[in-house]
């Protein structure tokens, strides 16, 4: 177990470096001058020059690179053109938004997903099975930020049920906080769910023909014992790898989510800063909802070899 | 003389069974597929799309960037069937065109990431010395969770319809190359591979013959999807403002322009979206269609967006 837990440790290596090198290019592509944008319409020749010296634009790339690995190296992201602060400060304090709202969808499109897979796998080829699939199906479908747009109008602005943005922090206000993550987290369950949904059916209907549950069923237990101890355990594995792409699924979601419900998470500090061309911020937040994902994966790796010897083995 | 005659006849009349044999084949995989209920479906919606996009000149009401002085953000009547925006400019012919943007965008990444991935993904899979190079690089792509990547490459880039085409590749192509190569490692294992291989054929035909025809159906319903998500996608950057700008319509920066006036008009942020769930709920049927009839082995094979 500890030899598979250090050789998935050290995969992510290779994976971090790639990533690390596609954001450094990034601010490399950008056509035109940035420093003109950044100082301002009023800005002399002479402050752009300056600037541009500030900023370390004048020099190499190469040079440029080293200078932002030995800072990075040092967990040091830069600093914001434009919120005159440090890039790690900036993310990390809106981390804590972005993360529940991705575990808050998590929690949501695993459950209504995996009912909408039992509920369709059970009563497999009716009405219902059909029903299931097809809202799946809508959900992949639909844009999600007009989805949370739709349920703005609807939840927010005629009915009056629930607030159309903004965020209240889980400290000042429990029920405030979940009344402002409400909309936001259905936007997400609702627009991922479908995937989940779709695997747990497949993954059930295939236990639910074993011979075991026939056994099970022939002696007498009650169904639905049948289909959540028996069925649901088995079928479980090969929907926890899912959960695992999921959460950068919605991590991504989240980015675009944010911005329509106006929510200070890391989402809509980097579509700000993408705006206003603040690259440090763009980068930064690239690079640390990029390395939260490849570390979330991590763990369901190492949660799939404990709860399935064979892959930890065979890897 | 005359035997080789005989044999070239012969042959020729061989290779016009084939042909024949082929054609009868693919008659019968088409209609297969129409007779499946889902890609039938998806078939009609997604064609009434390009229809409207194909036919806009002709089909579209107004002008879409004429503006009506008489009607600023008004309901959907019988002069604007589907409302008019704050600058008094028609919801339907705006999003009549904004399809247009949508499916050209779809289809150059579909276009592009295709071939990418196929070069990529055939490499890593056959040449086994570049195989852990280029997927770490593909792995390293696909760190970057959702469309983030693409926002910030988009962002970039400029906003423009190349640079949303560009932004969008560079984030799936990876998928497509993970499906290639998969495909082309079981593949390369095929006897048939080897006695082309010990017949004198050389690796890049074996390669390209032999082994990517094997890969063309997986990738073809990867594809589909990848068609879906990308009009998704594409909907989010021009949402985001880093799409193609305004004023020329594409049905992201409707929605981002309605989204001012959503509370006294949300008809101009209902039907872009509308039009945008149509079409890629349509691809996502064909998608599931051509599965199902391709091979059925397939069936779970579904990647997320």
């Amino acid at each position: 177990m500890l030899r598979f837990l250090v050789r998935r440790l050290l995969s992510a290596i290779p994976v971090l470096a790639v990533v690390s090198v596609v954001t450094f290019l990034i601010i490399w592509i950008v056509p035109g001058d940035v420093t003109a944008e950044i100082a301002g319409p009023d800005a002399t020749p002479a402050q752009i020059v300056r600037l541009r010296q500030e900023l370390g634009l004048e020099r190499p790339l190469l040079e440029r690179a080293m200078v932002w690995y030995g800072h990075l190296l040092h967990g040091d992201l830069g600093r914001s053109y434009l919120l005159n602060r440090s890039v790690a400060a900036a993310v990390i304090e809106r981390l804590p938004v972005t993360l529940s709202l991705v575990a808050l969808g998590l929690l949501l499109s695993v459950v209504m997903g995996m009912l909408l897979g039992i509920l369709a796998a059970v009563r497999h080829n009716t009405w219902i099975d059909q029903a299931a699939t097809s809202v799946a199906l809508l959900g992949l479908s639909v844009p999600d930020f007009w989805f949370g747009l739709l349920l703005i109008v609807f939840f927010g602005v005629q009915l009056h049920w629930l607030p159309t943005g903004g965020f209240v922090p889980l400290t000042r206000d429990p029920v405030g906080w979940l009344r402002s993550m409400t909309l936001p987290s259905l936007t997400l369950a609702f627009t991922q769910m479908g995937v989940l949904a779709r695997m747990t059916r497949s993954s059930m209907l295939d236990v639910l023909g074993q011979d075991y549950i026939r056994t099970a069923r022939a002696k007498g237990m009650q169904a639905w014992v049948v289909i959540f101890r028996h069925a649901l355990l088995n079928a479980l594995i090969p929907i926890v790898t899912m959960v695992g792409i999921l959460t950068g699924v919605l991590l991504g979601g989240a980015v675009v989510v944010e911005s329509v419900f106006s929510l200070p998470g890391v989402g809509r500090l980097i579509i700000g800063a993408i705006q206003r061309r603040d690259f440090p911020i763009i980068q930064g937040g690239l690079l640390i909802t990029a390395a939260t994902f490849v570390f979330v994966n991590i763990a369901v790796d190492i949660l799939y070899g404990w709860l399935d010897p064979r892959v930890r083995d065979d890897r | 003389m005359t035997a080789d005659t005989a044999t070239a006849r012969s042959r020729g009349s061989l290779a016009a069974e084939m042909a024949r044999a082929r054609r009868r084949r693919y008659r019968a995989f088409i209609g297969r597929l129409f007779a499946h209920r889902s890609f039938l479906l998806g078939f009609v919606l997604l064609g009434g799309i390009v229809v409207l996009a194909a036919g806009a000149n002709v089909i579209a009401p107004y002008n879409p960037d004429q503006n009506d002085y008489h009607s600023f953000l008004a309901p959907p009547s019988a002069a604007h069937w589907m409302g008019t925006d704050e600058f008094g400019r028609d919801v339907m012919s705006r999003v009549i065109f904004g399809t247009r943007v949508s499916l050209r965008i779809g289809l150059g990444v579909v276009v592009a990431s295709g071939i990418l991935g196929t070069l990529i993904g055939a490499l890593a899979g056959y040449v086994r010395w570049l195989d852990g190079a280029l997927m770490r690089c593909m792995d390293g792509l696909m760190a970057f969770p959702g469309v983030l990547l693409a926002i910030a490459l988009a962002a970039a880039l400029g906003p423009s319809e190349l640079s949303a085409i560009v932004a969008l590749t560079v984030t799936f192509t990876p998928r497509t190359a993970r499906i290639v190569r998969a495909s082309v490692i079981v593949t390369k294992r095929m006897l048939y591979v080897e006695a082309a291989l010990a017949a004198g054929a050389g690796h890049l035909r074996v390669l390209f013959r032999y082994i990517l025809a094997n890969t063309l159906s997986p990738l073809i319903v990867q594809l589909t999807f990848m068609f879906a998500v990308s009009i998704l996608a594409e909907a989010i950057l021009s949402f985001l403002g880093v799409g193609p700008p305004p004023p020329q319509p594409s049905l992201g920066n409707i929605i981002a322009g309605g989204r001012a006036y959503i509370q006294e008009a949300p008809w101009v942020t209902i039907y872009p979206g509308l039009a945008i769930a149509c079409a890629v709920l349509g691809l996502n049927l064909m998608g599931d269609g051509l599965r199902d009839t391709i091979d059925p082995r397939l069936r779970t094979v579904r990647e997320p967006r």
